[in-house]
C-alpha cells in the first residue's frame, strides 16, 4: 500500500477526475497527500471526548491497525499512541504545520468546548503558554489539506453537547465554518474511519450525505435493513429486554438511524447492538444523545414507519 | 542542577487530558502536582434524564473502560430499583467486564507504557521520543516491538469476546439493570472459550515474560515510584448470585494493616481543587460541586477522595495486594508486574465462568422504576475502584455522582496537606535531564491514568460559574 510519490499522484490524479473532486478540498490536496513519502501527514487531535473512537480504530481488521499506522498514513501526532511526551510531543504539531503547510490532514476526535472562551479544554503547552483546543484548531484548520471529524462528538457535538450543553460544545464544521468530512458514531466503526481515509487517498472524495458523511456507510436507514424487520412487519414485538421480536416497543431508535451496522456488524463482525437484544440508540445522528433519549422508551408513533401488512 | 519546576503537558499515552508539574532539586522530585485539563460536566448532562439512560451515558465518560462505568451504573440502578440479575446475567456481566480487563491491561502495557522502555522503529508515531536510558538488549527490544504488533491483535481478540456478549465495544449495548439483554447460546460460549484460551497463552508466554524482562533490566528502579503503600479495592466479579463473594474481594491495606471497607467512610476533599471550600469533606452521595476558579492555592479540577481521611492507591496492584496475590513491592515496576499477573488470574477465571453459563435460561430480571429512590454501585475498573451514586426523584435523575479510579490516584493535596497517591509516588523520582523527564512519565503511566473520568462536575441549579482551566 505504501506508494511512491509518483504512483500516488498517478492513482490519485486519475481517480480524482473519476470521482469529480473539485470544491470540497483545496486544490493542493492531491499534491498534499503525496507529501511525506507517499504517506500523508496526519495530526490527530482530541477534544471533549473519551478516546473511544481511537480505541475503536484499533479494532480495524483489514487493514490491520499496524498497517494503517505504518503503511497508509504518517500519524505524526496522536496523544494516545505516540511515543513522545510533553513538549517533545506537542512541538511536533507546530513542526508539521510549518513543514507541510497546506498539505497535512487534521483529524479531530471529541467536540470543541467553546464556552468560557474555550477554557474547558487545554491540550498542551507551547512556548510556555497553555494552548486551548480552540486556539489549536484556529491555528491548524486554515492551512490543512483536509479536515476529518471522527465520532459523533467531533461531527455534531455528541454526548458533551447533551442538554444543557454545559461547556458550549460545537462540532468541527459548526465551529470552523469549513467543509469537514464527517465520520459519525459513538464510537465510529473502524471500517468507517479507515474506509473514509482510504477512499480519500485512493479513490478521491466519497459521495457524501446531507450531513457530509460518506454515503457508502451512512446511506441506508438502519431500520429498513434490520434483520428484525420481518418481526416488525409481522407484528412480533419484544415487550421486555431479552424477548424475541422487533425492539421498537422497548426503545429501538433504528428508524432514526442511518448506518450500515445491520450489514457490517461490529468487532470483527461477531455482534452488533440490536444483535445483543437492546435497541439502537441512533448514535450516528445529529442531536445524539438528546434525540434518542429516553433510550429505552418507545419512539413517538409518528416517527415509527408504517408496517406494510 | 538548580531547583526548578518542570511542566509536562500533555502526558501522552494515557486516556484523557493530563498535565504534571514537578519541582526538582538536585536532580530529584521534591514536590508534584497533577492537573486535569478537560472538563465535560457529565453529572450535569445526566440530571433530569431517565435513570435507565445512566449506563449508556456514563459509558461515554471513557472509551478505554466504558464497560466499567456501564457496570457501576447498572449496579447503582440495581440497588435503586431493588432488582437482582439471574445467574446468567451476573456471569455475562462478569465476562463483559473481564473481557475489557484483558483488553485494557494488554493495551496499557504494550501500547501506552512500554514505549517508556522500548524503542520502536524510527518513524511516526514512534518518534520523536524522550532521550533516556533505554537499557534493553537489542534482542529483547526487537522482540518487544514484535510483541507490540502481536498485542494489537490480542487486545482486539479480547474486544471480540467482549462484544459477543455486549453487542459491541467500545460502548456496550446489552448491559442493563436486572442483568443483560444478550441471551446465552452454545455458539457464543464456544467462540468465547477458545478466544480466552488463546489470550491466556499470550499472557503466559509473552506478556508476563516481557514485563519480567523489563523489570530485570531496570532492577535499579525497584525502589522508584513507591507511594503511600495504602491500597483500596471495592471488590469485583461476583462469584455468587447474592453478590457477596468476589474474585477480588473488597478491602483495604492501610498503614501496614489489612482492613475492611465501609463505603460511608469515603469523603471528597476540595481544599486544593477549584471548588468552593464550604463544601468540605462530604460523602460522594451528597456531593455537590460548586466551582471557584479564583480560589487561592487550588490547582486541580480533580477532587481529593480519601478513606477515613487517608489517601489510598487503587488499581491492579491494590487488588492483588489486598487479595494476597502480590506483595513483592509497590514500585512502578511492581505496578506493571501486578497488572500482568492479574491479567492471567482474570483470564483463568473467565475460562471457569463461561462454562457456568446455562443456555436457554434467563439473563434478565424485569424491574419497575421507582418514583423516588437512591442507589449505589461499587465495582473495580481495570485501573481501580469505581463508585456511582444516584438519587431518583419523580422517576428522573435528581443527582448523579461518580468517584473514579483516577480521582483517587491523581487527586491533589487535601486539607491535611497530604499529597495524592501519584504526587506522593513522584517524590524522590530521579530527573537527571530536565528536558527529558522520562522517569516522571514512567511513574505516572504505571498508574494507568484515565483523566477523562477524573474531572467531573455538577451544580444544584445547573449553572456553571465562570472559571478557567489551568
Amino acid at each position: 500500500m505504501k506508494l511512491t510519490r509518483r504512483q500516488f499522484l498517478k492513482i490519485f490524479g486519475a481517480s480524482a477526475v473519476g470521482a469529480g473532486i473539485t470544491s470540497l478540498y483545496n486544490p493542493g490536496l492531491i499534491e498534499a497527500l503525496a507529501a511525506d513519502d507517499g504517506k500523508p501527514p496526519v495530526i490527530w487531535i482530541q477534544g471533549s471526548g473519551c478516546n473511544g473512537c481511537s480505541v475503536s480504530l484499533l479494532n480495524t481488521v483489514h487493514p490491520k491497525i499496524s498497517e494503517v499506522l505504518l503503511q497508509i498514513i504518517s500519524l505524526r501526532y496522536h496523544p494516545t499512541v505516540m511515543a513522545g511526551t510533553g513538549k517533545t510531543a506537542f512541538d511536533v504539531i507546530y513542526e508539521v504545520a510549518e513543514e507541510f503547510k497546506g498539505k497535512y490532514i487534521v483529524v479531530l476526535e471529541g467536540g470543541i468546548p467553546t464556552a468560557e472562551e474555550g477554557g474547558y479544554c487545554t491540550v498542551g503547552e507551547h512556548n510556555g503558554h497553555h494552548v486551548k483546543l480552540t486556539d489549536l484548531i484556529d491555528f491548524l484548520a486554515p492551512n490543512a489539506a483536509a479536515l476529518v471529524a471522527v465520532g459523533t462528538c467531533a461531527t455534531f457535538g455528541g454526548i458533551p453537547k447533551g442538554k444543557p450543553n454545559p461547556t458550549g460544545v460545537k462540532g468541527f464544521a459548526e465551529y470552523t465554518g469549513k467543509t469537514v468530512v464527517n465520520v459519525s458514531g459513538c464510537p465510529a466503526h473502524p471500517d468507517w474511519i479507515v474506509g473514509t481515509l482510504v477512499h480519500v487517498l485512493l479513490f478521491g472524495m466519497p459521495e457524501l450525505d446531507k450531513h457530509n458523511r460518506p454515503k457508502l456507510f451512512y446511506g441506508k436507514n438502519l431500520h429498513d435493513n434490520c434483520p428484525n424487520y420481518s418481526y416488525f412487519a409481522n407484528g412480533k414485538f419484544a415487550e421486555k429486554l431479552s424477548d424475541d421480536g422487533c425492539l421498537i416497543n422497548i426503545g429501538c431508535k433504528g428508524p432514526m438511524a442511518y448506518a450500515d451496522c445491520p450489514l457490517r456488524h461490529w468487532n470483527s463482525g461477531v455482534n452488533w447492538c440490536i444483535g445483543s437484544g437492546t435497541g439502537c440508540i441512533a448514535c450516528t445522528e445529529p442531536n445524539f444523545p438528546d434525540a434518542a433519549s429516553p433510550m429505552y422508551a418507545k419512539l413517538p408513533e409518528d416517527m415509527i414507519p408504517n408496517r406494510i401488512v | 542542577m538548580a531547583k526548578q519546576t518542570i511542566s509536562i503537558d500533555p502526558i501522552t499515552r494515557i486516556e484523557g487530558h493530563l498535565k504534571i508539574e514537578v519541582d526538582v532539586d538536585n536532580g530529584k522530585v521534591i514536590d508534584a502536582r497533577s492537573i486535569g485539563t478537560l472538563f465535560r460536566g457529565f453529572e450535569t448532562i445526566l440530571k433530569g434524564r431517565d435513570p435507565r439512560d445512566a449506563q449508556m451515558i456514563t459509558q461515554r465518560i471513557c472509551g478505554v473502560c466504558p464497560i466499567s462505568h456501564g457496570i457501576a451504573a447498572t449496579l447503582n440502578l440495581d440497588s435503586a430499583f431493588n432488582v437482582t440479575p439471574p445467574s446468567n446475567g451476573r456471569i455475562v456481566r462478569n465476562l463483559i467486564l473481564s473481557g475489557n480487563y484483558l483488553q485494557s491491561h494488554i493495551l496499557h502495557f504494550y501500547h501506552l507504557a512500554a514505549l517508556d522502555f522500548v524503542t520502536g522503529p524510527d518513524v511516526a508515531p514512534f518518534v520523536p521520543r524522550y532521550k533516556g536510558d533505554y537499557l534493553l538488549p537489542k534482542k529483547v527490544n526487537d522482540a518487544a516491538v514484535e510483541h507490540y504488533i502481536q498485542a494489537l491483535a490480542m487486545r482486539m481478540k479480547a474486544h471480540e469476546l467482549t462484544a459477543l456478549w455486549s453487542g459491541k465495544v467500545p460502548m456496550a449495548q446489552s448491559i442493563t439493570p436486572g442483568g443483560v439483554s444478550q441471551k446465552v447460546s452454545v455458539d457464543r460460549i464456544a467462540s468465547t472459550l477458545w478466544r480466552i484460551r488463546e489470550l491466556k497463552e499470550f499472557i503466559k508466554n509473552v506478556y508476563i515474560p516481557d514485563v519480567l524482562a523489563i523489570a530485570d533490566v531496570y532492577k535499579d528502579y525497584g525502589n522508584v515510584g513507591i507511594g503511600y503503600k495504602n491500597f483500596l479495592s471495592f471488590g469485583v466479579f461476583a462469584e455468587d448470585d447474592a453478590q457477596t463473594e468476589f474474585l477480588f474481594k473488597p478491602g483495604r491495606y492501610t498503614a501496614d494493616l489489612d482492613l475492611d471497607v465501609n463505603s460511608q467512610k469515603i469523603t471528597e476533599d476540595v481544599e486544593f481543587s477549584w471548588y468552593k471550600k464550604e463544601i468540605g469533606r462530604k460523602h460522594p452521595s451528597e456531593g455537590q460541586t460548586d466551582p471557584d476558579m479564583h480560589k487561592e492555592n487550588a490547582y486541580s479540577w480533580v477532587k481529593a477522595p480519601r478513606y477515613d481521611g487517608i489517601p489510598h492507591e487503587v488499581g491492579p496492584l491494590a487488588r492483588m495486594w489486598i487479595n494476597g496475590d502480590y506483595r513483592k513491592g509497590a514500585s512502578l515496576l511492581d505496578r506493571h508486574a501486578a497488572r500482568a499477573l492479574e491479567t492471567l488470574k482474570v483470564a483463568e477465571a473467565m475460562e471457569k465462568w463461561v462454562l457456568q453459563l446455562k443456555p436457554g435460561e434467563p439473563v434478565f430480571t424485569p424491574f419497575e422504576i421507582p418514583a423516588n429512590a437512591q442507589g449505589m454501585g461499587l465495582t473495580e475498573a481495570p485501573r481501580g475502584a469505581l463508585g456511582h451514586w444516584i438519587k431518583i426523584e419523580n422517576k428522573k435523575i435528581a443527582n448523579y455522582q461518580a468517584v473514579v479510579p483516577s480521582t483517587w490516584n491523581l487527586s491533589p493535596k487535601d486539607e491535611d496537606f497530604q499529597r495524592g497517591p501519584v504526587e506522593e509516588a513522584l517524590i524522590g523520582c530521579p530527573v537527571p535531564d530536565a528536558d527529558n523527564p522520562i522517569n516522571v512519565a514512567r511513574i505516572v503511566r504505571s498508574f494507568d491514568p484515565c483523566l477523562a473520568c477524573a474531572v467531573h462536575l455538577t451544580k444544584p441549579n445547573g449553572e456553571i460559574k465562570k472559571f478557567r482551566v489551568c
